[in-house]
């Protein structure tokens, strides 16, 4: 008797997960989502706990931040306010901190599973963010040319 | 425990459809035993102890198994075009299937063979043979994809081959077919033992890979069939079996199974090489062709080469020997040692074993039983370590377990039969559902096997899955080899006719698996390295498409202004920088097949539209929760129209001129 409930117990795995969605390109993580950190921490999960930020553009930064725009976020964020696959970038170095966007272009997938302001992003437009392999430069570079992008001099 | 309890109900509620669905009292269900579900189950997410590299036969491709568990986890095209991917279709593909007689959509690829260094399998890569347009592929394991080809001329039915040497020196090629070769080439068939020759070609491969015909060994008409490297102590050394020593031109089947004894070719490919330096070698004038897959501009060149080296062993001596070997030799297996050649008569009722030592011996007392095309004839018994006594019928090819143990494979009574080297004694036998061909122990026919499995390829299926009309899939068996007696523990349905096959650690090939091309890396002429560099280009009737994938849009998704009498090609570029994030690529009516493109790579489907009209593009592989809005359209006017040439993506509106005008009423 109780290896017949342990095969129909088999069975109705192997229906749930037959019946599962196509969702293979949205998990690439199989680790089962963590309790969402609070959306009171600003810097977000990752490596960036403490990025120091000058007052003046560094405009060569910027510079090499808009090549990488260029190549790999600009099909999907415009430079205005306006939504296209994400959100727009305007004004973005004002609602988010250098750390929450360096660690969520960097450590995208932990991110998505973990960060409640990612979470809400996601619930929004509904396509996961790409990880587009910025390496941390390159994420670095990002942050300053979005400050351009918002007006620093 | 309860992980216990549900494998061993599991392996129970498995037996038990076994026999439920076995009509034949002798099936497979009642040869497995208890445990068998336990030894070849790998949990759901949870990965194979060992990759096994099939051959996929008259597929042309190669698959790519887990083992224990039989699952398939990629097919790998090599010499048939493979329309899923684009392999064969895209622009960028298509040399890879070039050859001396154009441009070639399928082939027979036979078996397969890892590289090695220092006689172990080192995982960099895996080679291939084409049997039918003689030519030998090398696939990378880092992208699982075929990196180079190269045609074999002076060649017909390449089928002892890609065996290696020890370090990856050559690969080797053998004709199965000796055919006409030189400037008379127009003879009757009927003169067979006068114009016909067989070559070997030695390849050699880089330290990056690239292959090189380093020089071919031209040798009497016989049918050259499989081979192996020697090793150890016989490493400078290589070994072909070859049959039809009757030198017959038609009905093979009996009149090339005349005589008691056909050979194996010795070949010293050291002194090869010596004779090769020393210039002894023939130019000869030829024409194959030499493809190439470059991983940055994810491209294939093909280069036509017109020269290759022939040396002749009958005028030059010591390279090359023949040993008489029973019964249309198969297999021709080397052990781990490099001491014991094993030759299998496929018409034999015995195996003989053949002794590295005593084959020097001979030929130092030149103990020779006169010669055949010039080459001296070793006599057998001078050559002949023992012979393994009443084995089973038909012995075709051997594995090692690197234990002092070889297991052979029975074609006629479906069966491997383990047996001891040394003493020469039969240790155990299992029964193959059915007529089992090639055999596979991981790194078996290397330095350092891996004695966990054998797999048996076998050639009829019959009964053993689910009935699917006349055509079935042909059956692997996977038999667990690390107690005394082989046990039977799996089976998995293969791709195409598996011949050869090489299994290999998971761990010395998953660490080097590349996950993305790096767009920075993309040297593809045609790349858009960002939307802004999307354009569509005209070039007389050619229509340049510089598009890009992302999830989930193309840039541009409208274009006009292409007219009957244009060809477009769209080179699609996929900005994905992450692991398993592919786009497809369709356009309505193109008459080849899609792309397949991976992140940070551009192809190239070419695409003449043959109506007017608007035709819809989109993304064939499911890649966001958006992938269904991933299309486009393009507009196609009637050829002398002068709709301009524009591309947009999310522009809106129309202009006023070009709206449609409105229905009548």
């Amino acid at each position: 008797m109780k290896k017949m409930l342990l095969i129909s117990g088999l069975f109705l795995l192997v229906l749930a997960c037959s019946t599962q969605p196509e969702t293979k390109k949205e998990t690439t993580d199989s680790t089962p989502p963590a309790p969402a950190v609070s959306a009171d921490d600003k810097r977000g999960i990752g490596k960036f706990t403490n990025v120091e930020i000058g007052k003046a553009l560094d405009s060569k930064m910027a510079e090499l931040g808009t090549k990488v725009y260029e190549v790999k976020c600009s099909s999907c964020h415009k430079l205005t306010d306006e939504k296209l696959v994400g959100p727009g970038w305007k004004d973005v170095t004002q609602r988010r901190s250098a750390e929450w966007v360096m660690n969520f272009a960097t450590n995208t997938e932990e991110m998505l599973e973990k960060d409640a302001n990612a979470q809400a992003m996601l619930e929004l437009c509904l396509v996961r963010m790409p990880n587009q392999s910025l390496t941390d430069d390159d994420a670095r570079h990002v942050y300053e040319f979005m400050r351009k992008n918002d007006g620093v001099k | 425990m309860k992980l216990t309890n549900l494998l061993f109900a599991s392996a129970i509620f498995a037996g038990s459809i076994s026999v439920l669905s076995s009509c034949k009292p002798k099936s497979a269900g009642s040869a497995v035993s208890g445990d068998a579900a336990i030894k070849a189950f790998v949990p759901p997410g949870k990965y194979d102890e060992y990759y096994n590299f099939v051959s996929g036969g008259f597929s042309g491709q190669m698959s790519v198994y887990g083992l224990p568990s039989g699952r398939l986890f990629r097919v790998i095209p090599v010499f048939s075009v493979d329309p899923e991917k684009g392999y064969g279709y895209s622009e960028e593909s298509k040399p890879m299937l070039n050859t001396s007689h154009g441009f070639i959509p399928w082939d027979d690829l036979h078996h397969t063979e890892m590289s090695q260094t220092n006689g172990e399998i080192d995982g960099r890569w895996v080679f291939g043979n084409a049997n039918n347009t003689p030519r030998v592929a090398r696939i990378d394991l880092k992208t699982f994809r075929t990196a180079e080809i190269i045609e074999l001329p002076n060649s017909a039915g390449n089928h002892s081959s890609p065996f290696i040497t020890m370090n990856t020196e050559y690969v080797v090629a053998g004709t199965r077919f000796s055919v006409p070769i030189g400037a008379n080439l127009d003879v009757p068939i009927s003169t067979y033992k006068q114009n016909f020759k067989g070559t070997i070609s030695f390849i050699s491969v880089d330290t990056a890979g690239a292959m090189k015909i380093a020089f071919q060994l031209l040798l009497p008409g016989v049918n050259f069939d499989l081979s192996h490297a020697g090793k150890g102590p016989s490493h400078g050394w290589f070994f072909f079996s070859c049959y039809n020593s009757e030198q017959a031109n038609t009905l093979l089947e009996v009149n090339a199974s005349q005589r008691d004894k056909d050979f194996i070719l010795a070949v010293n490919w050291k002194k090869a090489e010596e004779y090769l330096k020393a210039g002894k070698g023939i130019k000869q004038q030829v024409k194959y062709a030499h493809n190439k897959y470059n991983e940055k501009s994810h491209t294939a060149t093909t280069e036509i080469l017109n020269e290759v080296t022939v040396l002749d062993p009958a005028i030059l001596k010591d390279i090359c020997y023949f040993i008489p070997c029973p019964k249309s030799p198969h297999g021709c297996d080397v052990d781990p040692e490099g001491e014991y050649i094993v030759g299998s008569g496929k018409l034999a009722a015995l195996i003989p074993v053949f002794s590295f030592t005593k084959i020097q011996k001979a030929i130092a007392d030149k103990a020779y039983d006169g010669e055949f095309g010039g080459i001296p004839v070793i006599k057998y018994e001078a050559a002949l370590y023992g012979e393994v006594k009443k084995p089973g019928l038909g012995p075709l090819h051997t594995e090692f377990d690197g234990k002092g143990n070889a297991y052979t494979s029975f074609f006629v009574t479906s069966e491997l039969v383990k047996w001891n080297i040394k003493d020469l004694k039969v240790l155990d036998r299992a029964h193959t559902y059915y007529s089992v061909g090639h055999l596979c122990i991981p790194g078996g026919d290397s330095r350092k096997p891996s004695p966990k499995y054998v797999i048996a390829y076998n050639k009829i299926t019959k009964d053993r899955f689910l009935p699917t009309g006349p055509e079935l899939a042909q059956s692997a068996q996977i038999f667990d080899i690390s107690g005394d007696k082989m046990q039977l523990i799996n089976d998995f349905p293969t791709i195409g006719e598996p011949h050869y096959a090489q299994a290999a650690s998971a761990e010395l090939i998953m660490k080097n698996s590349q996950k993305i091309y790096r767009i920075e890396d993309n040297t593809n002429p045609y790349v858009s390295k960002g939307e802004k560099e999307t354009k569509v280009v005209r070039e007389g009737n050619k229509v340049h498409v510089y598009a890009t994938a992302i999830r989930s849009h193309f840039a541009p998704d409208n274009i006009e202004g292409v007219k009957i009498g244009d060809e477009v090609y769209f080179h699609v570029t996929n900005l994905e920088q992450d692991w398993d994030v592919p786009h497809g690529f369709a356009v309505k009516g193109a008459a080849n097949a899609e792309l397949l493109i991976m992140p940070g790579e551009t192809q190239t489907l070419k695409w003449v539209p043959d109506r007017v009209g608007v035709f819809p593009m989109y993304c064939t592989d499911f890649c966001s929760a958006l992938h269904q809005e991933m299309q486009g359209y393009i507009r196609v006017s009637p050829a002398g129209s002068n709709v301009p040439l524009t591309f947009s993506v999310g522009k809106t509106n129309a202009p006023a001129t070009e709206t449609a005008p409105p229905a009548q009423k």
